[in-house]
């Protein structure tokens, strides 16, 4: 049976417009709430603040309907409500610590948000078809590959407690691993899309699971001697996770084949537990995991103890905005803002930013079922997953789920990078819902274009 | 590829799931205790800065947070100093709750307890601040102060309770100590006051009426062989018992002798009244081997021995070894390993002055909330039925011959018929002995029932007996609690 479609899909554009100010006037409120809490008067801040996220926010949103129109609408509300709730988290820490001047640190991450909205604008501007994207798989690699490997170089390279994840240029400090993970995607989207045919080949049959031939392991052990790479020199548990997460998935993705999932667990944990023997730093990372109370932890870092005693303190409910203690707590606005918020906001409210992050994975994965190619489909699964995994790694580790790594959570913490790269994945998300739920050329005018005996038929 | 996109949605709903359950393990399942662990500076923090409860008093704080313009927000104070020392405890930032109420009934006053679970939910929608439960205690000030005064210099405890109830009407244990000097916000000072709180002479930090080093009760333990004598039938309290000069201990060359190396009666025997009215040792001694070390520690644990209680702080068990012949000769006059509290022995007066039913003893009336609604008041529970009324009546009058014309006449109050039992407790060869009175009174419808220790004889030192050196205390307690 088939059916011809005349459906024409929504753009949904006034619906983000509403969102987007319900999510605008969360953080205003939430803003005043520190204000009031904290100083006894409303903020004067409040109303410059308000007006700049405004202007950034509803200025993205008028981009998306110049050139996104079919774009999804609650990707945009969500990183507002995000990164505008970081924002406030921030400025109440600030205010805790009684920082002034230059070494605030609210006004800078307020300067970074409007360089990525920018930036992130421009990607929608610029970026007319996420296709594009794919003529610089290799070009990606490259780059993504030397980013990584950045903070070895000596000079510019930074370590901060034992991760050797950060670049110095003059003041700023970046983490360019952040950018190096989206570049990564699109290198894995575009090679993956080009050779699925013969990763699913199958070889031998195991158990049941057929197995792929020896001569394809080639791109699966280069992508584990890479993320052990990273893991082993740089000390970043979280980044090599993330990364060989990520490839394993789409690779999954791209062959429909279980047994790639079961090579990548079996790699991946033979190569934790020698990591675990043989990093010494990493030893340290269990040991504070398995028992963060213990003596013997508590000897070495009080870090991740003094998060879930913060955490412990909120509650259900929470102490609320301004009144808690999280300025007790080690890098309380980077690594350590969940348990900042989930002191302040408690259970409730850490449940309802689990939840945004679940719904802006969701929507990821809803413009990669929807869109119609397979570099499309890879690219959003790649940046969804790898978005999904960000957080389980940063929330897991802060509640014993994992061992503790160091990274931000996405739109929340404290850092440029990181807002620059998550600003950027979620344009290339936007775009990429686009072109998912952009209706196909009309039918009549396809046909009254082509020859008078054809007709675009949807098959069901 | 839509296949393996969906799968992966259920990978990605499986890793927050995990992370919904890691969150509620930190903030629900586990917080109380990781609340608890010590070194959570966050958790100190948030009792300063709410206002805890108060203990008072007949309706006057003994102890009270006052709002003071500093980090920590409210400051602990003491007005009655050091009266109540062993009772509230103290509160400090830097040693915690602790020492009495203050640590017992922690959560309480600090308002984290769930039995307030409501109302803070309701402050914190109505805006009001958070604040802890107020405690009304069971005390009597005029007995209080009269334990106190009495008690004077001398190192020891006083309990008074209302047999009735059981209800806790003085206790007071010397030495004492300032809590408010711990409270302050001047770490300094404060460690100073902790260290000179630990090494000052005589431990001032202990609850001796409950919590201290145990006593030997010395004779007033012969209340609960008298009891155990008339509860098994074979004795009255008119029955002749021997009472010579010494008594030969069996399995042993010991002997065990009077206090004046006299016979207690005329060739040598005794009655069982006359026995406790003058504390016949070698009379009780022969009825400890007659009745047997187990009757004896039956009766004891009827009276409460063995029990660990809560009033709410914690009291330590008194306690009667197992024993053989010659030590149940011994421990029926209250000497071999027989151990005591204070509390335990003021309990045995009670629940002799109540028929026979001993009351748990309790010392917090009740507890009420920010807005004064009660949320908890104790009703008094019997503990147990350690004789039957007709020995409790029996046990009564000869004990108000042994205050009439026995040892006790020091605790006389005029128009007042008074019970009680002396004992002098001697702790090793050549200290001073240990010196008790408890009572009870009026003897025909009590009101209080009393136990007092003074250590080391006191300021009468080796002349102490206990009814010279204890008797005068229990009297001055009994007439603050009987005289309006």
């Amino acid at each position: 049976m088939s059916t011809v479609t005349s459906f024409r899909p929504r753009t949904r554009r006034n619906v983000e417009l509403v969102l987007l100010l319900l999510a605008i006037a969360i953080v205003l409120v939430a803003y005043l709430d520190v204000g009031l809490a904290m100083g006894g008067t409303f903020p004067p801040d409040l109303i410059k603040y308000g007006f700049g996220l405004l202007f950034l926010s509803v200025g993205f949103h008028l981009v998306l309907r110049w050139r996104a129109a079919y774009a999804d609408p609650l990707m945009l509300p969500i990183a507002t409500l995000l990164n505008g709730l970081g924002l406030v988290m921030i400025h109440r820490l600030d205010l805790a610590y009684g920082r002034t001047g230059s070494k605030l640190l609210e006004p800078k991450q307020l300067m970074w948000s409007a360089l990525s909205v920018l930036i992130a604008a421009g990607v929608i501007v610029a970026l007319r078809d996420h296709r594009q994207l794919r003529r610089f798989t290799f070009t990606a690699m490259a780059v993504g590959l030397g980013m990584l490997l950045l903070p070895l170089l000596p000079v510019i390279g930074r370590s901060i407690n034992g991760s050797r994840i950060w670049i110095g240029i003059g003041p700023l400090s970046l983490q360019p691993a952040e950018i190096a993970k989206i570049l990564l995607v699109i290198f894995f989207a575009g090679y993956l899309v080009e050779t699925r045919d013969v990763l699913s080949m199958v070889g031998r049959r195991f158990l049941g699971i057929g197995l792929p031939r020896a001569r394809d392991l080639g791109p699966i052990l280069i992508a584990w001697l890479a993320s052990v790479a990273v893991l082993v020199f740089q000390g970043d548990l979280g980044m090599s996770l993330l990364f060989f997460g990520v490839f394993v998935a789409m690779l999954y993705v791209a062959t429909e084949r279980r047994s790639w999932i079961a090579i990548g667990l079996i790699l991946f944990c033979a190569g934790s537990y020698f990591a675990n023997l043989v990093i010494q730093h990493v030893q340290v990372r269990v040991l504070l995991w398995l028992d963060p109370f213990g003596p013997k932890a508590l000897a070495v870092s009080d870090q991740l103890a003094k998060g879930l005693m913060g955490m412990a303190q909120g509650g259900l409910l929470g102490s609320g905005l301004g009144l808690g203690h999280p300025q007790l707590t080690y890098f309380p606005e980077s690594d350590f803002i969940i348990p900042s918020f989930g002191e302040e906001l408690g259970l409730v409210g850490l449940f309802a930013l689990l939840l945004l992050y679940v719904l802006l994975v969701e929507r990821g994965l809803r413009a990669a079922l929807g869109v119609r190619d397979g570099f499309g489909k890879l690219l959003a699964v790649g940046l969804s997953f790898s978005f999904a995994l960000q957080c389980f790694v940063v929330v897991g580790g802060v509640t014993r789920v994992i061992p503790l790594t160091g990274m931000t959570m996405p739109f929340l913490s404290y850092g440029g990078s990181s807002l620059l790269a998550n600003w950027s994945l979620v344009a290339i998300l936007l775009r990429i819902s686009d072109q998912s739920r952009r209706p196909l050329p009309d039918p009549e005018e396809l046909a009254a274009a082509s020859a008078a005996h054809t007709q675009v038929v949807r098959l069901q | 590829m839509n296949k393996p996109i969906r799968r992966l949605s259920y990978v990605v709903a499986l890793l927050f799931c995990s992370l919904l359950f890691s969150t509620t393990w930190v903030q629900f399942v586990t917080a109380k205790s990781i609340d608890n662990l010590p070194g959570n500076y966050r958790t100190l923090l948030n009792g300063y800065s709410r206002q805890r409860g108060a203990i008072l008093v007949n309706g006057s704080p003994i102890a009270k947070s006052v709002p003071i313009k500093d980090r920590y927000k409210f400051v602990r104070t003491y007005p009655s100093a050091k009266l109540y020392s062993q009772v509230t405890g103290y509160y400090s930032f830097t040693y915690g709750a602790g020492g009495g109420l203050e640590g017992s009934e922690d959560s309480l006053l600090s308002g984290q307890s769930d039995q307030l679970f409501y109302r803070q939910v309701l402050d914190m929608l109505t805006g009001k601040p958070p604040s802890g439960a107020s405690l009304e205690l069971t005390i009597n000030p005029k007995a209080q102060t009269a334990a106190d005064q009495a008690l004077g210099n001398q190192r020891g405890a006083v309990v008074a309770l209302d047999p009735k109830t059981g209800a806790i009407l003085a206790m007071v244990s010397h030495p004492q100590y300032d809590p408010g000097t711990l409270a302050s916000h001047n770490l300094n000072s404060v460690a100073a006051a902790w260290k000179a709180l630990n090494a000052a002479p005589g431990n001032p930090a202990v609850n001796r009426a409950i919590a201290g080093d145990l006593y030997p009760p010395g004779s007033t333990f012969k209340l609960v062989t008298a009891a155990a004598a008339l509860s098994s039938g074979k004795f009255t309290e008119s029955s002749q018992i021997p009472g010579p000069a010494t008594l030969a201990l069996p399995q042993s060359t010991a002997h065990l002798p009077t206090d004046d190396r006299q016979p207690c009666g005329p060739g040598d025997k005794t009655t069982l009244t006359h026995a406790l009215e003058i504390s016949c040792n070698t009379a009780f001694g022969w009825l400890g081997l007659d009745l047997g070390g187990n009757a004896l520690r039956a009766q004891a644990a009827k009276f409460g021995f063995g029990d660990t209680l809560h009033v709410p702080m914690r009291v330590t068990a008194s306690s009667v070894p197992p024993l053989n012949a010659p030590q149940s000769a011994q421990a029926a006059i209250g000497q071999y390993d027989v151990r005591v509290t204070p509390l335990q022995m003021a309990m045995v007066s009670a629940g002799i002055a109540n028929n026979g039913a001993v009351m748990t003893p309790y010392l917090v009336k009740d507890s009420r909330n920010s807005s004064l609604d009660i949320i908890d008041q104790t009703q008094p529970q019997q503990l147990s039925q350690a004789v039957t009324p007709a020995v409790a009546a029996a046990l009564t009058r000869m004990m108000v011959t042994v205050v009439q014309s026995g040892t006790g006449t020091p605790a006389q109050i005029p128009g007042i018929t008074v019970a009680g039992k002396t004992g002098t407790a001697q702790l090793a060869a050549g200290g001073n002995p240990d010196a008790w009175f408890t009572s009870f009174a009026p003897a025909t419808k009590p009101q209080v029932a009393i136990a007092v220790v003074v250590e080391n004889g006191g300021n009468a030192g080796s002349e102490a007996y206990g009814g010279a050196v204890a008797g005068p205390i229990a009297r001055a307690v009994m007439e603050a609690v009987l005289k309006p």
